[in-house]
């Protein structure tokens, strides 16, 4: 385990240090970008709706019950822009793009191709990793943007449309005015930006380590998943602990 | 045919000591033997004997516990060996790039480190793959390929890099007899042309006594033999003459 975190760690560095040349890879960064958003851009706005709508539908009821209907709007907007898009579409992400990269570079590895790389003289971190950790990190902020302002129609929908929580779509987006201020969409969105990191460089970790053949490949798979997917929960933790104001 | 620089030629490679092991297992043994220059040298040994193992090796996949390779007199990962001379590798598998095309993995090398501006680069690449007689052929997906294709469009592949010294990885594995001789005369006609260094894996007996200058067979890591084909053919140890002779037979 822990020299897997060192390992991740490296291949970071290594990936940061080769940063300057990711002009040069603009292309790869480009189709990744485009297959990342093309992959996930539906499942994301599905998603981000309905998370909204149920969280308007567990907390209207309550607060409308409570003479607080006026808070519904800043409850499911601050939830949603803070925690709820970040986690859950990073979650998303680890599982469909994640995945994805670790078993292309793992099966790469298998098949000798990151060999046939490295006899070519073209390193692997600059070839594979570094354009997939910048699309990654570009798209999974863009990507969360999107889910926090889908996920605040979801939530406005089910206020308006539920007979129990009866909030107009002014009185609700006038409560999530006052409770979200941009900072808080920004605090959202940079733990996006660190889960992107997380995921990218732990799928592409996986991946370049890969032993055996197709079974080697799905153990991968599945370590990048869950490994991304607690990373995201701990480092959710201290983000939160370090942004909250 | 056009191609390769016909003033590319070979360099001499020796390997001296050299060790290797695996979780306690050592798999190379000590291993020394010279390659001369255009010399097509072929290693032969059974499965698990350390063939793939020394090539990588040779192309730098691996460090050595222990021994050295020089190129031309001086140490394999030396600053001037690697601006100096170029070598290649032709995998047992291929290992072409899936996700691109013929022409994009042949070129590969030239694309990826700039050298050449993308009209010379495509102009080099169909003429690496006339050289192999896959003419065309550029635009295909290694997946449209059959197993011969793939290890044509890989020594093109290696060509592209005007290499001195190019390591075949059991280049005839898995092909049929056709394939196998056409993949046989390239590394012959390679050599011919322009006087590269061929190191070949393999325990094809066709393959390695057709076109093998010298032959070196190896067994657990260690060498049993080296010599010219009609003297490691005659070599009197049983372990030699074992794997050089034997043969499925029916009872």
């Amino acid at each position: 385990m822990f020299q897997d975190v060192g390992e991740m760690v490296l291949l970071f560095w290594r990936t940061l240090a080769a940063l300057p040349l990711a002009w040069r890879q603009r292309q790869k960064v480009f189709d990744q970008f485009f297959e990342i958003g093309n992959a996930s851009l539906l499942m994301i706005c599905i998603l981000s709706f309905f998370i909204g709508g149920v969280i308007a539908l567990q907390t209207g009821p309550l607060l409308v019950g409570r003479g607080l209907g006026s808070y519904v709007g800043g409850v499911v907007g601050y939830s949603i822009a803070k925690e709820l898009a970040p986690v859950m579409m990073a979650i998303l992400i680890a599982g469909r793009i994640g995945s994805a990269m670790a078993a292309e570079i793992g099966s790469m590895r298998v098949y000798q191709e990151i060999d046939a790389l490295r006899t070519m003289n073209i390193n692997p971190v600059h070839y594979l990793v570094l354009p997939r950790l910048v699309a990654i990190a570009v798209a999974l902020p863009l990507l969360v943007t999107i889910a926090i302002l889908v996920g605040w129609l979801g939530g406005a929908l089910v206020c308006v449309a539920n007979v129990r929580i009866s909030v107009s779509y002014p009185a609700f987006f006038s409560a999530l005015r006052d409770a979200v201020d941009l900072a808080d969409v920004a605090n959202g969105v940079f733990k996006s930006f660190v889960f992107a990191l997380i995921i990218g460089v732990t799928s592409c970790h996986q991946g370049l380590i890969t032993r055996g053949g197709p079974r080697g490949i799905g153990r991968s798979v599945t370590k990048a998943v869950v490994n991304s997917i607690v990373l995201i929960v701990i480092f959710d933790y201290l983000l939160t602990r370090i942004l909250l104001k | 045919m056009s191609g390769s620089s016909p003033n590319q030629g070979g360099v001499g490679v020796r390997v001296r000591g050299l060790r290797k092991s695996f979780d306690g297992h050592e798999v190379l043994q000590g291993l020394d033997f010279d390659v001369q220059r255009g010399e097509i040298f072929v290693i032969m040994g059974p499965s698990g004997s350390g063939k793939t193992v020394l090539l990588k090796h040779l192309i730098g996949l691996e460090e050595p516990d222990a021994g050295e390779i020089l190129i031309e007199g001086q140490p394999i990962q030396s600053p001037e060996v690697m601006s100096k001379y170029r070598m290649a590798m032709v995998f047992q598998s291929g290992a072409l790039l899936n996700s691109l095309t013929v022409g994009e993995n042949v070129g590969l090398y030239l694309s990826e480190h700039r050298l050449k501006p993308p009209e010379e680069i495509a102009r080099i690449v169909a003429e690496k793959l006339e050289v192999v007689g896959l003419k065309n052929t550029e635009e295909k997906m290694p997946g449209e390929l059959s197993g011969g294709m793939k290890k044509r469009v890989a020594i093109a592949r290696a060509l592209v890099s005007e290499p001195q010294l190019i390591l075949y990885d059991e280049p005839t594995s898995e092909l049929d007899p056709l394939s196998a001789v056409v993949i046989a005369e390239e590394i012959m006609h390679l050599k011919d042309r322009i006087g590269v260094t061929s190191l070949v894996v393999s325990h094809d007996r066709g393959l390695a006594f057709g076109v093998a200058d010298r032959i070196a067979v190896i067994n657990e890591g260690r060498i049993l033999t080296i010599g010219a084909p009609d003297e490691v053919q005659r070599f009197p140890d049983p372990l030699v003459q074992q794997f050089l002779h034997a043969d499925f037979k029916r009872h």
